[in-house]
């Protein structure tokens, strides 16, 4: 089952590698992560999703608090959260099939963010589920490249 | 007052009450050593390479219960110490190691002597530290030494730039560490306490596990106190050797790979398991669905990591086995259902008797070659069990944990979770530092002992007079038992003809050298060599078809053990 998880750290060199070298040193797999400075900028907060059976996960959000520079260890799954991911999409805009592209990005709600003679770049945040509707329905049409942040994820309430 | 990092290193070494640093020189610590030139506080020892080194600081934390320290230079001097390190944090020893790093300015540019050792031991040390200024200098002390000590412990490395140990700032050691990410958990929660003594005391075949953490924690005497007040019998792994007195009743002896009949036998059919400070690891649990197949498990640690890692647990209690074992201690003690308890449990003892004098731990030692078993019996017999024993890796480490009985903590040096050859010789200089007093032996392999040999010289300079007895059999023992039991004997590169005379080597460097080829020499030998004034290698020449049992194959359950 994939789990997403809410790691506090503290915002010094090195802390990536900590992390990242724990799931590669254990074996456990890293779907994405995503790190960025919180409020307080000694402390930064790393989003990560994972995958593995209840005994791993386990493991896994014990060997994160295990570590020194890790503050705290949230597991988001099951609790009530919104997830957002954003993606850049470079997509083949060719006279015949330019049509079909605004009407997409116009039904995702998404962003035509740059413009070029045979291509458009597409912006869209949501969650996973719609970001690969898109890219599914885009598919056809030429997709020359994708980038996704990855998920990053907050409780709700509170 | 501003001082130097040099000097602010050396005075926060001497406010946090270190007195022995082992090291080794060079040009990125080069203030240091001069900051530490006729330092009067704390005594420096030259080691010969720094892996050897590290192993000292190791040994000695083990002998002692205090935190070893390490001084090494960058770039060589730090890579060696990685085998040091790995092995600190698999057996969970508390040293701090202090490596010199290039100018902070230069890093990253492929400097002359420059490694990334920070990104090279972080697998394998709790924590590590690249220190950017010289304010932080004492307050990152301060905390290496805090955290490789509490909670679970282990190794912590601390990289020093050059330019750091030149710049100055005040001296200011902080009374606290305050971390946000680390703070141990001591107490075990009273509940689940209370719980785990209704699910043992429901049960009629429990078996008491007991690890490393019962040394480490110094909490021994709890653990005997506790399954005498209600008659459970105890085994041990290798690491726990020590932490429950061998020759008590109650002990079952060491369990696992090469563990006693009796003591496999036991855990395989009890019907519960307070496993303590100990993590269910592969050479323990043989194949992991058949393992206990009966039993509750309960089981106490200071790190959450160690509960529900390899097995299912029943009853899981985070917290410091003293405090664990106290509460334990309190619900049972005196009360009239320990004493039924321990009459309800005595069929269950009688079993493991009978498991024992049917199966015990047995060679046979003719006229002919040497045994090995037997070696370690005599120097067992001729210490009368007073002996602080290290161990290098293989047959003889087997042997020594098997034949050897430990009554008390801190006696048993042994590498368990990484296994290194060339961890004995070190170590035990390391113990012989922080106990002058005792006799410490570091029981040998040929082929071990040439890993860390040059750290002779160590223990000739600073007159400590370890013994080193040599089980030489002329192979690398156990890879050769490997390929006796699973190769069809082909043995592929584990011969050792090239043996040096280790009696001259000994002489060479100082030593004193003695040598048994016979089985009636070698109490007589033993007894010269540890008579020897200063140190010595007892050179005995064993059996190299001498086999370690019972020995239970990789990956097979613990029943199914391989007797003689
Ligand atoms: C550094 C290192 N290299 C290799 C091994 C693998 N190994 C385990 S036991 C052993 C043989 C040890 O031979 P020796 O020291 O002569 O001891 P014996 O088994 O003969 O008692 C070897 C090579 C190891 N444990 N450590």
């Amino acid at each position: 089952m994939r789990h997403t998880i809410s790691v506090l750290v503290e915002n010094e060199f090195g802390v990536l590698s900590r992390v990242s070298g724990l799931f590669s040193g254990r074996g456990f797999n890293i779907e994405s992560l995503t790190v960025a400075e919180t409020l307080d900028p000694t402390v930064s907060r790393m989003t990560i999703v994972t995958s593995g059976n209840d005994q791993i996960v386990e493991q896994i959000l014990k060997q994160l608090n295990k570590l020194v520079a890790v503050i705290k260890v949230v597991n988001l799954t099951g609790a009530e959260t919104v997830d957002r991911e954003l993606v850049l999409i470079k997509v083949n805009a060719e006279p015949e099939t330019k049509a079909e592209v605004l009407r997409l990005v116009d039904i995702f709600r998404a962003k035509i963010v740059d413009v070029a003679p045979r291509c458009y770049t597409i912006e869209m945040t949501g969650d996973e589920e719609k970001i690969n509707a898109l890219i599914q329905l885009l598919k056809p049409i030429g997709i020359r490249e994708v980038v996704r942040t990855g998920r990053v994820a907050i409780a709700r309430g509170m | 007052m501003k001082m130097t990092g040099a000097d602010i290193f050396v005075r926060a070494l001497e406010d946090l009450g270190v007195d022995v640093v082992f090291g080794y020189p060079g040009g990125a610590v080069l203030n240091i050593y001069d900051s530490l030139f006729q330092n009067t506080k704390i005594r420096h020892l030259l080691v010969r390479h720094e892996q050897g080194g590290v192993h000292m600081a190791d040994g000695y934390a083990r002998a002692s219960g205090k935190t070893g320290v390490c001084l090494v230079t960058s770039g060589p001097g730090a890579t060696n110490t990685v085998t040091g390190i790995a092995t600190a944090y698999m057996d969970s020893v508390p040293i701090v190691v202090f490596s010199g790093q290039v100018p902070t300015l230069m890093i990253g540019n492929d400097a002359f002597q420059e490694a990334d050792i920070v990104g090279i031991t972080r697998p394998c040390t709790k924590h590590n530290y690249l220190i950017k200024q010289t304010k932080d200098m004492a307050r990152i002390i301060k905390e290496a030494f805090y955290i490789a000590s509490t909670g679970r412990p282990g190794p912590v490395l601390v990289d020093i730039p050059k330019d750091v140990l030149t710049g100055s700032a005040e001296y200011h050691l902080p009374k606290e560490v305050k971390l946000r990410g680390y703070h141990p958990n001591y107490e075990g929660h009273q509940k689940q306490v209370e719980n785990a003594i209704r699910m043992l005391l429901e049960k009629e075949r429990p078996v008491l596990y007991a690890g490393g953490g019962i040394i480490l924690s110094d909490s021994s005497s709890l653990l005997s106190e506790f399954a005498r007040i209600l008659g459970i019998p105890v085994t041990t792994t290798l690491m726990g050797l020590g932490g429950f007195p061998g020759t008590d009743p109650l002990s079952l002896g060491m369990l696992g790979m090469h563990g006693t009949f009796r003591a496999n036998m036991a855990i395989s059919h009890c019907d519960v398991i307070l496993g303590v400070g100990a993590r269910f690891d592969d050479r323990v649990t043989g194949k992991i669905d058949e393992f206990a197949p009966g039993a509750k498990i309960i089981h106490v640690d200071i790190d959450p990591t160690s509960i529900q890692k390899n097995v299912p647990v029943n009853i899981p209690i985070v917290g410091d086995l003293k405090d664990v074992l106290r509460k334990m201690i309190k619900l049972v003690k005196g009360t009239k259902e320990a004493a039924k308890y321990r009459k309800k449990i005595a069929p269950w003892r009688d079993q493991i008797a009978q498991w024992k004098s049917t199966h015990p731990l047995a060679y046979k030692q003719g006229k002919g070659r040497i045994k090995p078993q037997y070696v370690v019996e005599q120097i067992y017999q001729i210490t009368k069990g007073d002996a602080i024993i290290t161990t290098e890796v293989g047959q003889n480490q087997m042997f020594a944990a098997q034949y050897y009985l430990y009554d008390r903590p801190r006696t048993f040096l042994s590498s368990g979770g990484l296994g290194t050859m060339g961890y004995g010789l070190p170590a035990a200089i390391g113990a012989q530092v922080a106990m002058p007093g005792r006799l410490v032996v570091d029981i040998a392999g040929d082929g071990s002992i040439q890993m860390n040999i040059q750290e002779l010289a160590t223990a000739v300079q600073y007159r400590l007079p370890v013994k080193v007895v040599i089980l030489n059999n002329g192979t690398l023992g156990m890879v050769r038992q490997w390929q006796e039991l699973f190769f069809q004997g082909k043995y592929s590169q584990t011969c050792l003809p090239q043996v040096p005379d280790f009696v001259r080597l000994a002489e060479a460097y100082g030593a004193a050298g003695f040598r048994a080829t016979k089985p009636g020499e070698v109490p007589q030998v033993l007894r010269e060599g540890f008579a020897a004034d200063g140190p010595a290698i007892i050179d005995i020449l064993t059996d190299p078809d001498a086999m370690v049992y019972p020995m239970v194959p990789a990956g097979a359950p613990l029943t199914k053990m391989l007797l003689v």
